[in-house]
C-alpha cells in the first residue's frame, strides 16, 4: 500500500513539475529559444536585472494580485457565509448560480462587460479598475472553496455555542471562522492562481499607467516570447518556494507549542 | 438572540448582494441585452434561431461539454488518489503547497515547455523510444490536449477533495477496519461518500471554467477540438461580433445554471448528525 | 482565528513592502532630465522596439516613453474605441488603420511637423488604407508566404500556392489560424484577389481549402514558428516576421512568396485622436524615421523595415535576402488587405469555422 501511495505521489509531482524544470533549465541556456541547448549560461538574468520595465510590472502584478485576492477572500468568506444562512432553497440556488456566473464566461466576455461598464460609469481606467475586476471575478472561486466547509460543519457546535451564552460575533470569530479556516486558505491561493494567470480581463481594463505580466508575456507571443521571461519566472518561482518553506516552517513551530487544535478539543 | 443573528445573515447578503449585483447581475443584462440587438435589425431572437440552427455551433457545444467532462473526469482520477496521498504524509501542508506552486507560473510559457516535452525530439518520445516504442505523434492529438488541461486544472481538483478529506474523523475509517471491511471496503463505504463536497466542489470548479477553454485547444490540440470558448473568442476578437459572441455566452451561462441545478440534490434533510 | 489574523496581516505587509520597492524602482527610473516632464504613453505589440531605442529617445528628448501592450489589431480597437484611458501612439496593421479612420479614432497628421518621411519607401506610402497617408506612417512590413524545412520539402516545388494541394504533403502542412489568411491564399491560387466580395468565388475557395483538409497537420497561432522550428511540420502558410523568427532558431527552415502573389502587411504608427501628448508622438515618428534608428530597430524586430534610408545601412546579407526584401516583380504581385465590413468579415469567418470543423 505505502509503495503504491509513493509512486503515485512521485508521479503525480514529477507531472507537475516536468514543465516547470523545463522552463527553468532553459533559462540558463546561452542560446534565445526553449529548444536545443547551447550552453550555461546567466545572459538572461543579465537581461533580466536591466529590464527596470519588467520588473516594475512584475511588481505591480503581484501587489494586484496579493491585494485582490486578499480583498475577494474576505468578501468571498461573506458571501458563502450569506449563502449558507440562506434558508429559501430557491434563493440559495440563484445565489449559488450567478455566483458562477463569472466562473463559466469566458475572460473575453468578462473582459469585455466590464470595460463597457466601467467606462459607462466613467472611471478613469488603471490599477483601481483592474483591482475592481480582479476582486470581482476572484470572489467566485473562493465561495466554493469556503462553502462546502461551512456546510460540514457540525451544526450542532454553533447552536451549543449560543446556547452557552455566546454572543453572535462571538461564535464567528470562535467558532465557525476556525472550523472553516482551511476553505478560506484554499479559496485565498487559488484566488492568487487565478489572479497571476489572468490575461483579458486585466487587459480590457486597464489604463496607460498599468500593466501586468501576464499582459506582457501574452502580447510578446507575436514577436516570439524571449527566454528572459523564463529567467523572471525561475526567480519568481525560488521566491515563492522560499517563502512556502518560511511559512511552513513558522507554522510547525507554532503547532509544537500549542499541541491541541479547536478540532480535536470539540471532539 | 435569533434577531442578531438575522441582521448579521442580512449584512452578509447586504454586502454580497452588492457585489453580485454590480459585477454579476450587470454584466448579464449588458450581455443579454447585447445578444438580442441584432447589429442593424433592432432588438431580435435572430442570433438564438442562428445559434441553434447551425450545424457548427451546435457540434461545438457537444464538443465542449464533451471535452469538459473528460477533462474533469480525467482530473479527478489524478486527484482523489493524490489527496489522500496528501493527507497520509507527515509535512502535508508543506506538499500541499507545493501542488499549487506550479500554477504560478505563466500559463503561456508553461504550455509552451509542453511544446517542448512533447515534440517531436522532446523528452517524452525520446523516452518513449528508449523504451522501444519508437516516435510517435503527441502534439495535436486529443490526448496530449487533455493532458495539458488536465495539467491545469489539477490543483482546483485536489484543494478541494485535500480539504474535505481532512474533515473525515479518524477514528470512521478506523473502526470500519476494526469490524473488518477490507481497504476497498472503507475507501468506498466510508472515505469515498465523507469526502463527497470535496469532490463536488472540485467538479464544479473543473467542469464550468473547462466549458469555455480555448487556448489549449489550439496550442496543443491544434484546432482538432473546436469548443464554444473558441468561438466565444472569435467573435469577440476576431469578426468583433460581439452580439453573437454574447449569444453564445448566454448559452453557456443557461447551461451551467441548468447542470448546477440538476446536479445538487435533495437531501439537505437527511444531511447532518454524524457525530 | 489567530492563524486567519496573523496571514491576514503577513499578506497586508507583504504587499506594503513591494509597494515601496515599486516606488524605489519609480524614483529611480525617473528621468532627471525630463524638464518638459511629459509622458509619452505608446500602445504596441509586445516587444515590438529595440528597448535601447526608448531611452536614447528619452535621453535626447526629455520625453519619458511608457510602453503599454496589445496581442491583436482587434482588441487595440476596442481599448482606443471604449476610451477611459489615453494613448499617445499607437500601431495598427493596415486594414485596421482604415476601420480606426472610419471609426473617428484617429487624429490627422499635420505633415509640417513631421519629418523625415523622404527616408520610407515609396512602395508602402499612399496604401489604399490610408491615401496620401493622412493618418499613419509605415513602420515595419512583411508578406504571407510558405515556411519550409529545407531538409525535406525542395523550395523549387513551391512556386504556386497550388503547391499545397499536391499528395505528397500527406499530414504535413502547419497554416497559421486566421480566415483572411487562409481563405486569401486559397482565392490567390485560383487567380482571384484577398479582397473578393463574391459569395460565388467566396464559395469556390472553401471548397478547394476543404480539399486541403488531409495534408493539414494543424492550425495554429503565434506558437507556429516554435512547431516549425521544432520540425513539427515541414511546412507553413505563415507571415514573413514569424517565418523570421523560425528561421533564427532553426537555419534548416527557409521562407518563400509563392510567385501567384500574396498579401502585403504594414505596421504603422498612428495617433489616436484620443492622445494627449501629441507633441511627443510626433517627436517619435520623426525619431523613428531617422535612418540610424531605424535601422537599428529593424536589427533587433528582424522584420522588413518601410524606411528606404534605413534598408540601405543595414548589412548586405540582410538587404539580399530575397525572401524577406522580395524582388520588384513580387512586390508588384503583393496585395494590401482592405478592411471589409462586417457582413464579409462574417462571411469569410464563417467559411474557415466550416473548414476547421471539417477536420477530423
Amino acid at each position: 500500500m505505502k509503495i503504491i501511495e509513493r509512486s503515485w505521489l512521485t508521479f503525480c509531482f514529477f507531472l507537475l513539475y516536468a514543465p516547470i524544470l523545463f522552463l527553468v533549465v532553459y533559462s540558463f541556456n546561452s542560446g534565445e529559444a526553449m529548444q536545443g541547448f547551447a550552453g550555461f549560461s546567466f545572459v538572461h538574468y543579465q537581461e533580466l536585472w536591466q529590464d527596470t520595465r519588467l520588473l516594475q510590472i512584475v511588481l505591480n502584478t503581484l501587489i494586484l494580485a496579493l491585494s485582490a485576492a486578499l480583498i475577494a477572500t474576505v468578501i468571498g468568506t461573506i458571501g458563502a457565509l450569506a449563502i449558507y444562512r440562506t434558508e429559501r432553497q430557491l434563493l440559495k440556488q440563484s445565489l449559488l448560480s450567478l455566483n458562477n456566473v463569472l466562473l463559466v464566461s469566458p475572460d473575453v466576455i468578462i473582459g469585455a462587460a466590464f470595460l463597457i461598464l466601467m467606462t459607462a460609469l466613467g472611471l478613469k481606467l488603471g490599477f483601481l479598475t483592474v483591482l475592481m475586476a480582479h476582486v470581482a471575478f476572484l470572489i467566485p472561486i473562493v465561495v466554493l472553496m469556503v462553502l462546502p466547509k461551512l456546510q460540514e460543519m457540525n451544526r450542532d457546535l454553533v447552536l451549543a455555542a449560543s446556547d452557552l451564552g455566546a454572543k453572535p460575533t462571538e461564535v464567528l470569530t470562535k467558532v465557525t471562522l476556525p472550523v472553516i479556516t482551511p476553505g478560506i486558505f484554499a479559496g485565498f491561493f487559488m484566488a492568487l492562481t487565478y489572479s497571476l494567470d489572468d490575461f483579458a480581463v486585466t487587459f480590457f481594463v486597464t489604463g496607460n499607467g498599468f500593466s501586468t505580466l501576464a499582459v506582457e508575456v501574452y502580447s510578446r507571443a507575436r514577436q516570439g516570447v524571449s527566454l528572459e521571461i523564463n529567467a523572471l519566472s525561475t526567480i519568481m518561482l525560488g521566491l515563492a518556494f522560499i517563502l512556502v518553506l518560511a511559512y511552513y516552517a513558522y507554522s510547525q513551530k507554532r503547532r509544537g507549542q500549542k499541541p491541541t487544535k479547536l478540532k480535536e478539543k470539540v471532539k | 438572540m435569533n434577531k442578531t443573528k438575522k441582521r448579521f445573515t442580512e449584512a452578509y447578503l447586504g454586502i454580497y448582494g452588492l457585489w453580485l449585483l454590480a459585477f454579476v447581475v450587470a454584466p448579464l443584462l449588458l450581455l443579454l441585452i447585447q445578444s438580442l440587438n441584432v447589429p442593424g435589425k433592432g432588438f431580435s431572437l435572430e442570433n438564438y434561431r442562428d445559434f441553434f440552427t447551425s450545424g457548427p455551433y451546435l457540434a461545438m457545444t457537444v464538443n465542449s461539454i464533451w471535452y469538459a467532462f473528460l477533462i474533469t473526469v480525467i482530473t479527478l482520477a489524478i486527484s482523489y488518489p493524490l489527496a489522500i496521498c496528501l493527507t497520509k504524509l507527515k509535512h502535508r501542508q508543506f506538499w500541499l503547497l507545493l501542488v499549487i506552486l506550479p500554477t504560478w507560473i505563466n500559463l503561456l510559457l508553461k504550455t509552451y515547455a509542453f511544446i517542448g516535452l512533447l515534440g517531436k525530439g522532446g523528452l517524452l518520445n525520446q523516452a518513449l523510444s528508449s523504451m522501444g516504442f519508437g516516435h510517435s505523434q503527441l502534439l495535436f492529438t486529443n490526448g496530449a490536449f487533455l493532458l495539458v488541461a488536465a495539467y491545469i486544472e489539477l490543483p482546483f481538483m485536489v484543494l478541494p477533495i485535500y480539504n474535505a478529506l481532512l474533515d473525515i474523523d479518524p477514528l470512521l475509517p478506523a473502526a470500519s477496519r476494526d469490524l473488518g471491511a477490507s481497504s476497498f471496503d472503507t475507501l468506498k463505504k466510508v472515505i469515498w461518500p465523507l469526502s463527497m463536497p470535496g469532490v463536488k466542489t472540485g467538479v464544479q470548479t473543473v467542469f464550468i471554467p473547462s466549458l469555455s477553454l480555448f487556448m489549449i485547444t489550439r496550442l496543443i490540440g491544434g484546432n482538432k477540438v473546436i469548443t464554444l470558448g473558441t468561438a466565444i473568442e472569435e467573435h469577440f476578437l476576431v469578426t468583433q461580433n460581439w452580439s453573437f459572441g454574447s449569444t453564445i455566452g448566454v448559452v453557456l451561462i443557461i447551461a451551467m445554471a441548468l447542470t448546477m441545478a440538476l446536479t445538487t440534490d435533495k437531501k439537505k434533510t437527511r444531511k447532518r448528525g454524524r457525530k | 482565528m489567530k492563524k486567519l489574523l496573523m496571514t491576514f496581516l503577513a499578506v497586508c505587509c507583504l504587499i506594503l513592502a513591494l509597494l515601496g520597492l515599486d516606488f524605489a524602482l519609480t524614483a529611480s527610473r525617473a528621468q532627471p532630465s525630463s524638464q518638459k516632464g511629459q509622458t509619452l504613453t505608446f500602445y504596441n505589440w509586445g516587444d515590438y522596439i529595440d528597448p535601447s531605442i526608448l531611452s536614447d529617445f528619452e535621453k535626447e528628448t526629455g520625453y519619458k516613453v511608457n510602453y503599454q501592450t496589445f496581442d491583436s489589431n482587434e482588441a487595440m480597437y476596442t481599448k482606443i474605441q471604449q476610451g477611459g484611458t489615453n494613448y499617445d501612439l499607437a500601431v495598427p496593421s493596415d486594414y485596421m488603420v482604415a476601420k480606426m479612420k472610419k471609426a473617428g479614432l484617429l487624429a490627422k497628421l499635420d505633415k509640417s511637423k513631421l519629418t523625415g518621411m523622404d527616408n520610407l519607401n515609396k512602395q508602402f506610402l499612399n496604401q489604399s488604407f490610408d491615401r496620401g497617408n493622412q493618418y499613419s506612417v509605415p513602420y515595419f512590413w512583411g508578406t504571407l508566404g510558405i515556411l519550409y524545412n529545407t531538409k525535406r520539402v525542395k523550395g523549387s516545388d513551391l512556386t504556386s500556392w497550388s503547391s499545397l494541394w499536391s499528395d505528397r504533403y500527406k499530414n504535413r502542412l502547419l497554416l497559421v489560424d486566421s480566415a483572411r489568411d487562409i481563405l486569401g491564399m486559397t482565392l490567390l491560387s485560383q487567380g482571384k484577389s484577398v479582397n473578393d466580395q463574391n459569395k460565388a468565388d467566396l464559395a469556390a475557395a472553401q471548397g478547394k481549402l476543404s480539399s486541403l483538409m488531409p495534408n493539414v497537420k494543424a492550425i495554429v497561432g503565434d506558437e507556429l514558428k516554435i512547431y516549425m522550428a521544432q520540425g513539427e511540420g515541414d511546412l507553413a502558410v505563415t507571415y514573413s516576421g514569424e517565418a523570421k523568427n523560425a528561421i533564427e532558431k532553426n537555419s534548416d527552415l527557409a521562407y518563400t512568396v509563392p510567385e501567384d502573389g500574396s498579401n502585403l502587411w504594414l505596421d504603422n504608427l498612428v495617433i489616436p485622436k484620443s492622445a494627449e501628448h501629441k507633441q511627443a508622438a510626433y517627436a517619435l515618428i520623426n525619431y523613428l524615421n531617422r535612418p540610424d534608428v531605424a535601422a537599428k530597430n529593424a536589427k533587433y524586430i528582424g522584420y522588413a523595415t518601410a524606411n528606404q534610408a534605413a534598408y540601405q545601412q543595414l548589412p548586405k546579407s540582410i538587404q539580399n535576402d530575397k525572401a524577406f526584401y522580395p524582388k520588384q516583380a513580387i512586390l508588384d504581385k503583393l496585395q494590401v488587405y482592405q478592411n471589409f465590413n462586417s457582413y464579409w468579415t462574417q462571411a469569410y469567418n464563417d467559411a474557415f469555422l466550416e473548414f476547421k470543423l471539417g477536420k477530423s
